[in-house]
């Protein structure tokens, strides 16, 4: 049986792990490197990398932790921040990312879905939405939740898929840092309208938000976080148990088996 | 020394990083020459069967790679590679792959329920068929280990070499082979630690006799 995904995101910037990170036992708590490995080792079903640098020199020490990363951490890794071009995915995944996320870019061009699914199969390109209600109605914005696009968000997502787009990040403005639960009414109208993996972001706070989320979507894929893994909140070896318990399928490491 | 068989298709960061974090001795090349001298070859890929197969034919390399496979060597095909190893693949039409398995590459769609999602994109359990536990790149892996897929077709009609299958609403091929031929759908290179353990047996197989 497939199972549901536990990814955690790391915002960098200028090669640096941005938000104050609290790790005991790494040598460097904002080195990429070092919180990706750890997060490998402790049950990471996948990692995001998300770059969050303006300037030409924070992407090329973007790209460089992001090779030394993709040498020493085998499980899939998804990079974002920033991609509007086909030179855009051309360069990380050279670094070694497996899948591109695009999200602003694709609102300014949406055909960049389309090129990149061509030339790097849809498996490798991910479509990013923060969507916010907006008089009742689900609504797309853009340059990190800054702008409202005016575009329905369903049929965008909807859109985007027809286009290539391979799988779905969800992204819940309404819940993102609130801590009080994944936004299910979002996420279900989400899963019901695309066929292609759909990953939920914003909202966890806890151990039971994820359960609620797959109890509640069986069909969602996976569950993404940040600070909640960053400061401990919650473990992941943790979590997989609780989901475990509670009969959601979740990949247990084989010391579990 | 293993060759990674570069023929144009698919990214081979990851493989090469996997290989050098096992410690096994690999090079990337498409020259003839070079894989003829290997110990053990790998052939990677990704995107569409006929593509592949026909880089492949064009570049020479099929030729190379299944006279080394018959001569003994030892050969792994990962995901795409994997596919290549059987006879033809129903991908977008018919088209021939380089016959060192017997069998079909089908897509899953009509074969899995159609509520499952195609690709089947994530990490499912192995479970060993025809003794697939005892083959020499899964001798240290458990029943039931998790790895990573990525692919929208299977490896069908090859009871004779499935070594392993995953269960994504049907019984899916997860790994391949007989002899000095090894096949995997999922990526052993994006499989963790368990995907390493399985490269570096690989790394450490001998020929057939």
């Amino acid at each position: 049986m497939i199972t549901k995904r536990i990814i955690p995101c790391l915002d960098v910037k200028d090669g640096r792990v941005v938000k104050g990170v609290n790790f005991e036992g790494l040598h460097d708590v904002s080195s990429p490197v070092e919180l990706a490995k750890y997060y490998s080792q402790n049950g990471a079903d996948e990692l995001v990398f998300y770059d969050i640098t303006a300037s030409a020199e924070g992407r090329r020490l973007f790209s460089e932790i992001l090779t030394e990363t993709a040498e020493s951490v085998f499980i899939p890794l998804t990079v974002g921040g920033g991609i509007s071009s086909l030179e855009d995915f051309d360069r990380v995944l050279k670094c070694g990312a497996d899948k591109v996320s695009v999200n602003s870019g694709a609102i300014r061009n949406p055909s960049l879905i389309e090129e990149a699914a061509e030339r790097y199969g849809s498996q490798c390109v991910v479509l990013s939405a923060d969507i916010k209600r907006v008089d009742g109605k689900f609504t797309v914005f853009s340059r990190g939740g800054r702008d409202n696009t005016g575009i329905e968000a369903i049929s965008w997502i909807k859109h985007c898929v027809d286009l290539g787009a391979g799988e779905v990040v969800v992204n819940s403005i309404d819940t993102d840092g609130v801590k009080q639960g994944f936004d299910i009414e979002l996420l279900d109208a989400v899963c019901k309208a695309v066929h292609v993996p759909v990953i939920a972001s914003g909202g966890a706070g806890c151990i039971e938000d994820f359960i609620t989320l797959f109890t509640r979507i069986p069909t969602i894929d996976a569950g993404l976080a940040a600070s909640i893994f960053h400061f401990h909140e919650v473990e992941i070896a943790d979590l997989k148990k609780r989901m475990a318990e509670e009969k959601i399928p979740v990949r247990l490491t084989e010391e579990y088996l | 020394m293993l060759a990674i068989v570069d023929y144009g298709v698919g990214n081979l960061f990851s493989l090469k990083s996997s290989l050098r974090a096992v410690h096994a001795d690999a090079v990337v090349t498409g020259d003839a020459e070079s894989i003829e001298k290997a110990d053990r070859i790998i052939l990677p890929g990704v995107g569409a069967f006929g593509d592949a197969a026909e880089k492949l034919r064009a570049t020479g390399l099929s030729k190379v790679v299944t006279d080394e496979a018959l001569n003994g060597k030892p050969l792994l095909g990962i995901c795409l590679g994997m596919q290549l190893l059987f006879e033809k693949s129903l991908e977008f039409g018919e088209h021939e792959g380089l016959g060192l398995l017997k069998g079909c590459v089908k897509p899953l769609a009509g074969y899995i329920p159609p509520e499952y999602k195609i690709p089947q994109i994530g990490w499912n359990a192995l479970s060993f068929k025809n003794g697939g536990e005892k083959s020499p790149i899964f001798s240290t892996i458990r029943n039931g280990t998790y790895v990573y897929f990525v692919h929208s077709f299977y490896a069908a009609d090859c009871e004779d070499s499935v070594l392993a299958t995953t269960d994504y609403g049907a019984e899916v091929t997860a790994a391949a082979g007989r002899e000095n031929v090894f096949g995997c759908q999922f990526h052993p290179e994006k499989s963790g630690e368990a995907g390493l353990r399985i490269l570096k047996a690989f790394s450490e197989t001998e020929r057939a006799p």
